[in-house]
């Protein structure tokens, strides 16, 4: 019966006869996660993804201590049963804090990326399109935030706008948008001459309506790559920032900073810099992975 | 005849000239502008931070009579833009202004660290073209076997592991547990000195004096940092260089020398990398520039005295003048890798003449 109703399900998702738009989005949607799932280190990747957004849902069911809640006595403990990772030096379990730092990075990353993709598309697909000196002048302004490397500049805002995770944000966004907006530009200045785009502004759509609704769809998939791809030195930029004690504050719980401050007690607890340590590698790379099947499948020009 | 062609040639030729003497000024604009956007986004970096900087010079217990007195002297009741010419004026004298830790001006300082950065960084580069060209070239010509796969992997754990937890790693594997290498710093302290010579890079300074024990000494001390970077370095290059041969090895000509039985060896290196050589300098270039970011963290890990490591002490301190003054070094040593590897890249492909 179910195996039934789920063979009926794929057949009307695999036709390729819509008889709705709904059908024809929702075929696109599965051919992708059917590609997907047929790279095995793409699927591992999405799954670790995955299982980042559901830790850090999940996170006060997940953990088994408090992690902000100090208890001396308790004082840097090897892994053991009852702290799955050990303690740290005020006593707090490392694991539970490893999974709440699960949604300091979360947090970060998702709220660059909420800021820096428009902002990118809008400034990129407006130099594009409009050409010119407005061109010019917007291509210049995003060399000028290219030609530093990026922590340096990070470093520097958040320096500037003084530690915490909200300012920690802002100065990695400072840095990530440049490259979206070269892509944005490259992108719709390939489709900018096309006869559609043409077509609509005889009938006189205006400059935001064909940016919208018309470059924004065929922009999207080399978008949404390259912001994947970004997440991992996104993190790795958050991670480097709390290690330098400039992102999220104590007693928040953030995994570059837990690496940072383990390196104290580097000798009589390894855990405490080697887990958190990991954990930024795993999804990292995990972004990485993810990013790069993505390209595989969406954008087959550049593979 | 001869006179005819001569004469049709030069003017030719004079074109030739002229433009490329605009292509030239047109890079210098460039160059301008950018070196202009990098002061502006210092100096508003400066302005933006929520410390007044006059309590940061006297200290909060100074008078209002001597606050209003150093207000004044520092330029504060300036407009803006005066304030940014000034700014400029002093940029242009190399006066950055005084750290507060250091009690030294910020130039000096500078100055003094910058060449241990240059050399742990120079030689990162190094470790990373000459493992990672080769290691792209030969997985892009044994492409899908699993050479191919083991160096996609190698590169990806390259771009993906944090470089600061990568090198707290190493110090706790191979100093604290093996004690294979130094802890921290460019040399041991009884070595400390002892060369002191024109380059200021220990290692080639050592060599030219012949104290083969420092450069030992110097050697052991570079070697793990320099191959932690030396490591993100060839994670990129390879990367890279792997999709331009796999973009080479695509075209006919491969095909033609193939037709005419040239082995794979000739046509992979004596042809399709010649093609390349140009575009790869320019990625060992940005690879440099990339470099830059990495030294931050390592150099804070292994306590190398260089440029990443007085940047972050400043910002630990708070010692604005010291922070700013190293962002724009870092900005200009970026702008300046660029528009050498742009200048060489026109030198070298006939194509951008």
């Amino acid at each position: 019966m179910a195996t039934r109703y789920f063979n009926d399900l794929h057949n009307w998702l695999i036709n390729e006869e819509f008889s709705s738009l709904r059908q024809a989005r929702l075929h696109k949607a599965y051919v992708l996660w059917l590609n997907l799932i047929a790279n095995p280190l793409a699927l591992a990747g999405f799954l670790v993804v995955l299982a980042l957004v559901l830790i850090a849902t999940l996170a006060p069911l997940l953990a088994n201590h408090d992690p902000i809640l100090q208890d001396l006595t308790m004082a840097l403990k090897p892994p053991s049963p009852i702290n799955w990772f050990g303690t740290d030096e005020f006593g707090r379990d490392v694991y539970s804090r490893l999974v709440y730092g699960a949604r300091t990075t979360l947090y970060i990353s998702v709220l660059v990326t909420v800021i820096v993709a428009p902002i990118g598309f809008a400034i990129g697909a407006t130099a594009g399109y409009l050409g010119g000196w407005v061109d010019v002048v917007l291509m210049r302004i995003t060399d000028i935030f290219l030609s530093f490397p990026s922590l340096v500049l990070a470093l520097a805002f958040s320096a500037a706008l003084g530690p915490g995770i909200e300012n920690a944000v802002i100065a990695i966004a400072l840095t990530v948008w440049p490259p979206i907006a070269r892509l944005a530009r490259a992108e719709t200045l390939t489709f900018r001459a096309a006869d559609f785009v043409v077509a609509a502004e005889l009938q006189g759509a205006g400059m935001g309506r064909i940016l919208f609704r018309h470059i924004v769809p065929l922009c999207a998939p080399s978008i949404i790559i390259r912001l994947t791809l970004n997440m991992s030195s996104v993190i790795l930029t958050a991670a480097g920032l709390g290690f330098l004690g400039l992102g999220a504050q104590p007693p928040m719980p953030e995994w570059g900073a837990m690496a940072a401050s383990g390196r104290q007690y580097l000798l009589d607890a390894w855990w405490l810099t080697t887990v958190p340590g990991i954990a930024i590698l795993l999804v990292s790379l995990a972004f990485n992975l993810l990013g790069d099947g993505l390209r595989d499948i969406m954008d087959p020009r550049n593979a | 005849m001869s006179i005819s062609q001569t004469s049709a040639i030069a003017p030719k030729r004079a074109k030739a000239a002229l433009g490329g003497l605009r292509k030239v000024a047109a890079s210098f604009a460039v160059i301008l502008t950018t070196l202009l956007g990098l002061l502006v986004i210092t100096f508003v970096v400066g302005r933006m931070v929520p410390a007044d900087p006059v309590i940061a010079v006297i200290g909060d217990q100074a008078d209002h009579d001597t606050y209003e007195r150093v207000y004044k002297e520092m330029g504060l009741d300036q407009p803006l833009y005066v304030q940014f010419a000034t700014y400029l004026g002093n940029v242009a004298q190399l006066n950055f202004g005084q750290s507060h830790v250091t009690k030294n001006p910020v130039a000096s300082d500078l100055a003094r660290v910058f060449p241990a950065t240059l050399e742990l960084a120079t030689l990162a580069t190094i470790i990373g073209a000459v493992f990672g060209i080769p290691l792209g070239i030969i997985s892009a010509v044994r492409k899908g076997t699993w050479v191919d796969h083991l160096a996609r992997v190698v590169g990806l754990l390259g771009h993906s592991t944090p470089i600061f937890w990568l090198g707290t790693i190493v110090i706790l594997v191979f100093y604290a547990k093996f004690s294979l290498i130094p802890g921290s710093g460019r040399l041991d302290i009884y070595n400390e000195g002892l060369v002191e010579g024109p380059t200021n890079s220990i290692l080639i300074d050592a060599v030219l004096a012949s104290e083969w024990e420092v450069f030992w000494d110097a050697l052991l001390h570079v070697a793990a940092p320099a191959l932690i970077l030396g490591y993100a370095a060839m994670a990129y290059l390879s990367r890279m260089s792997r999709s331009f041969m796999l973009e080479q090895l695509r075209q006919e000509y491969v095909l033609t020398a193939k037709a005419k039985g040239l082995g794979q060896r000739a046509i992979v290196w004596r042809h399709a990398f010649r093609n390349i050589r140009v575009q790869l300098l320019t990625i060992v270039a940005l690879a440099y520039c990339g470099l830059l970011d990495g030294t931050v963290l390592i150099e804070t890990v292994f306590a190398w005295p260089g440029l990443g490591q007085y940047l972050t002490s400043a910002l630990f301190f708070a010692d604005m003048n010291a922070v700013l003054g190293s962002v724009l070094l870092i900005g200009i040593i970026s702008i300046a890798i660029n528009l050498l590897s742009d200048l060489t890249y026109r030198f070298l492909d006939p194509r951008t003449r």
